[in-house]
């Protein structure tokens, strides 16, 4: 675009080029131009409200009326708040415990799925029920499960006569969260599951090949093909896992509203129940933000520590 | 509704009350009435208005169906078009919340408690309204003025209110030593002991319900005298009252079924029902669905005032369902002269008897209506608006009161305390801090 004569003089003025005319024509503006759409749409309905969620936490605005800028003073409150902290620790206990779990359970499956074996197809479609169930049928479901007085695993036991009363699976605080990461796991293995094998399905059967006329043994084969091979793909659905988990909302909701007394409220409940249902958004606001530097570690944490490798762009992965 | 109609004919046998005849309109009776009605009416609909309502998701079929004959003569009778939407309770507030923040969707809303309070500014004054039908119906009981007077203005105005009182089985409190239920709460505490002795326990919700535990929570402290806020609003949970509130329920809770720190609103009513719970605190609902489903226990259960402890009065705290209209609608005559359509005699006398029970009356002259004496287990159910305070107990209900309920602020406390998860001090401090945050000026 060096040739554009707009600096000589005696032309006329219709072979000057105008700014617009030139981001128009522009090779390297007509890029922009096309991602526009995509972009105001991404702004639009994502940056906006993600930022404007983050502009009220710095204010006391409740539901109903506009708030005033307070600085500080919802994270002040927050960093006293011992509820608050409690809700930090149940969410990143709810997440590592159930993220870990899935993972293994969800490799473990993947890995069974791989082999041949009659129904394959039927055997991996019904692998998905968990996650095709909307979440809040599959909450109810285990909410009878866990059911003070009618769990149906209390009731067994006690026909069987292994216990003598019900065990208190939401009433107790451990309990109870062993119970809301014990169905959470169970919705999200499927995910991770079936992404893997999406993975472990790209892996060329050559490799094995000549793994086993080397005389590997099954495990050298997982530890030294499969999984350097499947790394970026855990990498993603370990990263969309833990999201979902940190987020989670529904299930605790259904199930037990983050009681016993808070103890299994993750953020996104209380977050909600103080934005929403009290309607302080301001706070409710504050409670939201504060997750954002949690999801950003976890997606730092699995896009530079595995994304990154070296073989990816063709080197030896040193 | 076919189990229903030949109840509603019993009632009436015994009783030539004119309200009652009203129950008997046929649909073009009650439009012949509607469009008298209307033409008389302080209010009138704007031409073609078309409102948008959204109510509470009934509990009774009839009750609903009830309404929708309102709504339908309305229509019929003014031209005006409603259309209803039902939401569960949960979700009242944050669609309404939106509605009130964009300033459309909805023109007016039947919702829980405080909610005109919590949208204070987006609705509209219906001082008319409420004087019409005071002046009319007896009056408005005080829970009524507490629930939606600001000054001379009504924020909005309460249909109705679900009573929750003590359910309780005959023959199992009378093994516990009552033959009649005890009055006061060392009595009750008595009685609980004695249940859970026969292994005939009794218990309460403890968790995140929003309904059954709040209740009876802010009774708790209420009968004790303690309280969250004096009349100036100003935070006064730490107080001895409070402490001997929470050590009463501690020992009340030592003798409940386990599990009721998990409970959810449903959970009481189930329990009851399959005969495993022999007292709690609720609605009517376990009667009514006992009546259908297990007449055995509907025979032997009755119902009772919640008891009075130390501070000598009446301290229920009663779900109540205001009707608030919205500033932003274009029809605020349609509206209002819904709302005072819907409880004038001819309707609201066969909704509330639809109601089963469910609903009790703000309005004094409703006392009167049969459902309440043709059955005397119903009976403690009338009286409830007389015996209620609001959520914000002394002091004023608006927002943050609206927000410390929502909060569980006072169940968290309590439930602290009962699981042994904080001391006495600690369970107080912690609610006394996060109140002092919401009532902070």
């Amino acid at each position: 675009m060096s040739t554009i004569p707009s600096s000589l003089p005696g032309r006329r003025p219709m072979q000057v080029a105008t700014a617009w005319e030139r981001l128009r024509t522009n090779h390297s503006w007509l890029a922009a131009w096309f991602m526009l759409p995509a972009a105001a749409f991404l702004i639009l309905f994502l940056a906006y409200p993600l930022f404007l969620g983050v502009w009220m936490s710095f204010t006391d605005e409740r539901i109903g009326r506009g708030g005033v800028f307070v600085g500080l003073e919802n994270y002040e409150w927050l960093w006293g708040d011992s509820v608050f902290w409690l809700s930090v620790f149940n969410t990143l206990l709810y997440t590592v415990v159930a993220s870990a779990i899935k993972f293994v359970v969800g490799l473990y499956l993947a890995l069974l799925l791989n082999r041949h074996m009659p129904f394959k197809a039927m055997i991996r479609a019904a692998v998905l029920v968990p996650f095709i169930v909307p979440t809040v049928l599959s909450a109810i479901a285990f909410w009878w499960i866990y059911d003070a007085q009618f769990s149906i695993i209390s009731w067994s036991l006690t026909k069987m006569g292994l216990i003598h009363e019900n065990i208190n699976f939401l009433g107790d605080p451990n309990m109870a969260r062993g119970s809301v990461i014990f169905a959470n796991i169970w919705r999200g293995v499927p995910f991770v599951a079936i992404t893997l094998l999406a993975g472990l399905q790209t892996v060329s059967p050559s490799l094995y090949e000549a793994a086993t006329l080397d005389g590997a043994t099954s495990w050298q084969r997982f530890r030294y093909i499969t999984y350097p091979l499947l790394t970026p793909i855990i990498a993603v659905v370990m990263t969309f896992s833990v999201l979902f988990t940190f987020t989670d909302f529904q299930l605790i909701w259904a199930l037990t509203r983050g009681g016993p007394v808070n103890s299994t409220h993750l953020m996104a409940t209380l977050s909600y129940q103080r934005g929403i249902l009290s309607g302080r958004l301001g706070e409710g606001a504050a409670i939201a933000t504060a997750m954002i530097p949690f999801l950003c570690a976890a997606i730092a944490i699995s896009w530079f520590g595995m994304q990154r490798r070296k073989w990816q762009q063709g080197s030896d992965n040193d | 509704m076919s189990d229903f109609t030949p109840d509603r004919r019993t009632l009436l046998k015994g009783s030539a009350l004119t309200l009652a005849a009203a129950a008997t309109m046929s649909a073009e009776q009650l439009l012949g009435y509607a469009k008298a009605w209307a033409a008389d009416a302080p209010w009138k609909p704007e031409k073609g208005a078309k409102i948008n309502l959204m109510r509470w998701k009934r509990f009774v079929e009839a009750e609903d169906v009830a309404f929708m004959k309102i709504v339908d003569a309305f229509q019929k009778a003014t031209g005006c078009t409603i259309t209803v939407s039902n939401e569960s309770y949960d979700d009242i507030q944050p669609k309404a919340s939106v509605a009130a923040n964009t300033g459309q969707g909805l023109d007016m809303v039947w919702g829980l408690y405080s909610l005109p309070h919590l949208l204070g500014n987006k609705v509209t004054d219906m001082a008319d309204v409420a004087n019409y039908l005071g002046g009319k119906y007896g009056g408005w009981t005080k829970s009524a003025e507490d629930y939606c007077k600001v000054g001379n203005k009504w924020v909005g105005v309460p249909i109705a209110t679900s009573g929750a009182l003590f359910n309780y089985r005959i023959a199992a409190c009378e093994k516990a030593g009552f033959k009649e239920f005890p009055k006061d709460t060392a009595g009750m505490l008595e009685m609980f002991k004695g249940l859970q002795k026969n292994g005939t326990p009794g218990g309460m919700a403890l968790g995140h319900a929003s309904g059954d535990a709040n209740t009876w929570m802010y009774w708790a402290l209420w009968t004790f005298g303690g309280n969250m806020v004096d009349e100036k609003d100003k935070v006064v949970i730490n107080s001895p009252e409070t402490a001997a509130s929470l050590e009463y329920i501690k020992q009340l809770y030592a003798t409940f079924i386990p599990g009721t720190v998990s409970w959810n609103d449903s959970s009481n009513n189930k329990a009851f029902l399959a005969g495993q719970l022999y007292c709690t605190i609720n609605g009517i609902s376990i009667y009514v669905a006992a009546k259908k489903e297990n007449p055995a226990i509907a025979e032997d259960m009755n119902h009772a005032y919640l008891p009075i402890g130390p501070y000598g009065k009446p301290t229920e705290m009663h779900l109540a369902y205001p009707m608030l209209i919205f500033n932003f609608t274009k029809y605020p005559q349609a509206c209002k002269a819904f709302t005072a359509f819907m409880l004038e005699a001819p309707q609201f006398d066969p909704w509330i008897e639809a109601a089963q029970g469910y609903l009790s009356h703000f309005l004094n002259a409703y006392d009167k209506n049969p459902i309440w004496t043709a059955d005397p287990k119903t009976t403690p159910y009338r009286d409830v608006a007389k015996r209620a305070r609001t959520p914000a107990g002394l002091g004023k209900l608006g927002e943050n009161a609206a927000a410390a309920i929502a909060d569980f602020i006072l169940v968290d406390m309590f439930a602290n305390y009962c699981t042994g998860r904080e001391d006495l001090k600690g369970s107080i401090a912690g609610a006394e801090r996060q109140l002092k945050r919401i009532y902070r000026s």
